[in-house]
């Protein structure tokens, strides 16, 4: 608690520009070790053996090896790393829901580990906020009281409270929503509750765990421009974890790359592509261009209309007509996609007054699955005269991919270069 | 050589007896205070029972069955159930078997929920409770009958604490098993946002294990209900001690008349309590138009009546 004025203190070696700037985060040497007696792995017999060895020798797991990390305020700073690599422990370790071994953390210029539990609990209800994967929503709660739950439990009048919770929610695009219940929203919708409940309290620093990756990619990329944006009006400090390197590169200010509860480069989203620590982030990265970081899911976007395989030719016609369109994607009731029916197709099956359009009257372009490299797609594209369709395991259309998306996107990152 | 040895022997018999009578000795006066506010609580609930007219208790349970259920004809057929046990000459006697399980239940919840709860907050307490709930639930329930002759004598009370004793396993399991299996995503998010141990308690865990818990209060009922039968070899009088006449005299088409007055009871209770189990839970409404006015109405009754049942928190 008394070392809020530490950052100018010049103890760090920080890069000239951000030497006046506080950081909202920073952590020292923070271990995590799981198992029994964990303080023994720090001794220095123990300390630098490799993870598997150490855990043969003494059981223990390590879960984080001497993390350091420094935030700054207003950044959207970004831990990315696979699964197992310490990036979702580390998070949490920020609030104390894993208790870090060793280690000195400070979080807007507290001193976390020395908080007791009462202090913790006011720093968990005032400061600093979280967003979960699993979005963690009460079921029994509306919607207005989960944004609410963060005031409730710091003490807010009811009335107070509500009003907080509608104005988080209204920023989320949730106005109108409130008394629902988590159950009747879609998956993208709960998070956005998940997310006016973190907004509500207007905390300093936002904590994102993986919270986007449950979510349909198309729901997904709108979330992150969302977030973007908000950022841009809130200028609050994120931390954001994450596994995909395209959100990553996105979403970050800079990026910390972890591996093995170790941060392997800490650096801005160019100078990963451009200069990668070592083999891991360059497989991580590949070959830097975007042809080969981004996929088919990054640039898919809805299709502008859609027949339903139940529909017959003469309703098909009209929506054809309607939509001034020559041709359209089929799918059945489950979204599942079917093929391609055109003008033509259409007017025929009419003619023979028939009553469904079946799949043998479509055509069928092969679909590709959301996890493709633009770079695959390039042949694909430029040889057929329909977008690709995009789907995943179960055949399911998640969205489509136009050739003018697949140059937006490479045209952007020239330009950000 | 194959016969067990005359000369190991370990008399824990004659040590449960000597225990016994140090308990009675030293600590009567207690089981005496004890009994005697239990009795008096058991007769007042006899008599609010008895005091009700018989066809507003009938009405009241076809009432409350249908709504609980859902159905008109449950209600109806709820209500026919109860005006049989009258129709037979048997209404004081169920009165009578209802307010031992009713306080009995009362009793078990009471105690039991809070143990639960500390069931599921602390592996100690569970590992020290599992095998004692273990031995509750298979021990012969005649033999609870004997300390409960001993404490309290003869008569209702004794019987109501041998139902307790024989009844309160399931509520306090189901409470344990409830609360542990609370998605440990929304533990996390709401220990995120502050919530402390009681936060979590009366927000999160109990909310959310309340089916759980309702199954386990439903279970509870029912072996409450069957022991309070056997509770009449102790002196409960009620339908159990007309079951026990009947056998007595051998007399089967008594027999029938009051233990069919006593599985009408258990239906009754059994189908109403379940509805309430079940019940409750939060309408899904997918629905993304305007004219949700009708849903978001039902939404506002079904959160109001989970809010107005704080029983289990209590």
């Amino acid at each position: 608690m008394s070392n809020q004025s530490e950052s100018s203190g010049g103890v760090q070696a920080a890069p000239p520009s951000s030497a006046d700037s506080q950081f909202a985060v920073r952590a020292q040497g923070i271990w995590k070790v799981f198992g029994r007696n964990p303080e023994r792995v720090l001794e220095p017999k123990y300390r630098d053996l490799p993870k598997k060895e150490l855990q043969r020798r003494t059981g223990c797991v390590v879960g984080l090896r001497d993390v350091n990390l420094e935030v700054k305020a207003g950044e959207l700073f970004v831990l990315m790393g696979l699964s197992g690599s310490g990036k979702s422990t580390m998070i949490r370790t920020l609030l104390r829901l894993v208790e870090p071994t060793s280690g000195t953390l400070h979080v807007d210029g507290k001193d976390v580990g020395a908080m007791s539990h009462k202090e913790l609990l006011e720093f968990r209800r005032n400061l600093v906020s979280m967003v979960f994967q699993g979005y963690g929503l009460l079921p029994h709660y509306t919607v207005l009281e989960n944004a609410a739950y963060g005031l409730r439990l710091r003490g807010d009048e009811k009335a107070e409270r509500e009003a907080g919770a509608m104005e988080a929610l209204k920023m989320v695009g949730l106005g109108g929503w409130e008394n629902y219940y988590p159950a009747s929203l879609s998956g993208g919708m709960q998070q956005r509750v998940g997310l006016a409940r973190a907004l509500a309290k207007n905390p300093d620093i936002l904590l994102m765990d993986e919270p986007f990756s449950g979510l349909d990619p198309l729901i997904r990329r709108q979330m992150q421009d969302e977030l973007v944006d908000l950022q841009e009006d809130i200028g609050k400090t994120i931390i954001f974890v994450t596994h995909d390197l395209p959100e990553a590169l996105k979403l970050g200010d800079r990026i910390a790359i972890m591996r093995d509860g170790q941060v392997i480069q800490v650096a801005e989203p160019e100078e990963i592509l451009s200069n990668p620590f070592d083999e891991y982030v360059r497989a991580f990265t590949r070959d830097a261009s975007p042809a080969r970081v981004f996929t088919a899911s990054t640039v898919m976007e809805e299709p502008e209309m859609l027949l339903y395989r139940w529909q017959g030719p003469l309703t098909a016609r009209t929506e054809m007509e309607h939509h001034k369109r020559e041709w359209s994607f089929v799918v059945d009731r489950k979204r599942v996609y079917l093929g391609v029916a055109t003008r033509d197709v259409i007017e025929r099956l009419a003619k023979e007054k028939r009553a469904t359009v079946e799949k043998d009257d479509l055509q069928y372009l092969e679909p590709v699955k959301p996890d493709v490299i633009i770079e695959d797609l390039f042949g694909l594209v430029s040889s057929e005269s329909y977008p690709l369709p995009v789907t995943d395991e179960q055949g399911k259309l998640l969205g489509v991919v136009r050739p003018r998306a697949i140059l937006n996107a490479l045209s952007t990152e020239e330009n950000d270069a | 050589m194959r016969d067990f040895p005359d000369w190991i022997r370990f008399p824990v018999a004659d040590r449960v007896d000597l225990a016994m009578r140090w308990v009675l000795t030293n600590m009567g006066w207690f089981f005496d205070w004890v009994g005697d506010v239990g009795l008096r609580i058991l007769i007042a609930v006899e008599r609010t029972l008895l005091f009700i007219p018989w066809w507003v208790a009938v009405i009241g349970v076809g009432v409350l069955a249908w709504r609980a259920i859902g159905s008109k004809r449950s209600g109806i057929a709820m209500a026919v159930l109860l005006f049989m046990v009258g129709a037979f000459g048997y209404w004081p006697h169920a009165m009578n078997t209802l307010s031992v399980v009713i306080v009995a239940v009362a009793f078990s919840i009471t105690l039991g929920i809070p143990l639960g709860i500390l069931m599921a907050w602390n592996n100690s307490v569970r590992n020290v409770l599992t095998p004692i709930l273990d031995a509750m639930q298979t021990m012969p329930s005649f033999v609870y009958l004997i300390p409960a002759l001993m404490l309290f004598g003869l008569g209702r009370v004794p019987a109501t604490f041998a139902t307790v004793i024989y009844a309160i396993p399931p509520v306090i399991r189901l409470t344990n098993v409830g609360i542990r299996e609370v998605p440990t995503a929304v533990i996390e998010a709401s220990t995120a946002f502050g919530a402390d141990r009681w936060n979590l308690l009366f927000d999160v865990q109990l909310p959310l294990a309340r089916p759980s818990i309702m199954v386990g209060v439903n279970q509870t009922t029912m072996m409450a209900l069957a022991m309070v039968v056997i509770g009449s070899m102790i002196g409960n009088r009620g339908l159990g001690m007309e079951v026990l006449l009947a056998i007595n005299r051998v007399n089967i088409g008594q027999g029938f008349e009051a233990g069919i007055s006593i599985v009408f009871l258990a239906i009754i209770i059994d189908r109403i309590t379940t509805a309430f189990a079940r019940a409750k839970r939060v309408e899904v409404v997918t629905s993304e138009d305007d004219e949700t006015e009708a849903t978001e109405e039902a939404q506002k009754e079904s959160s109001k009546s989970l809010s107005d049942s704080p029983g289990l928190a209590g």
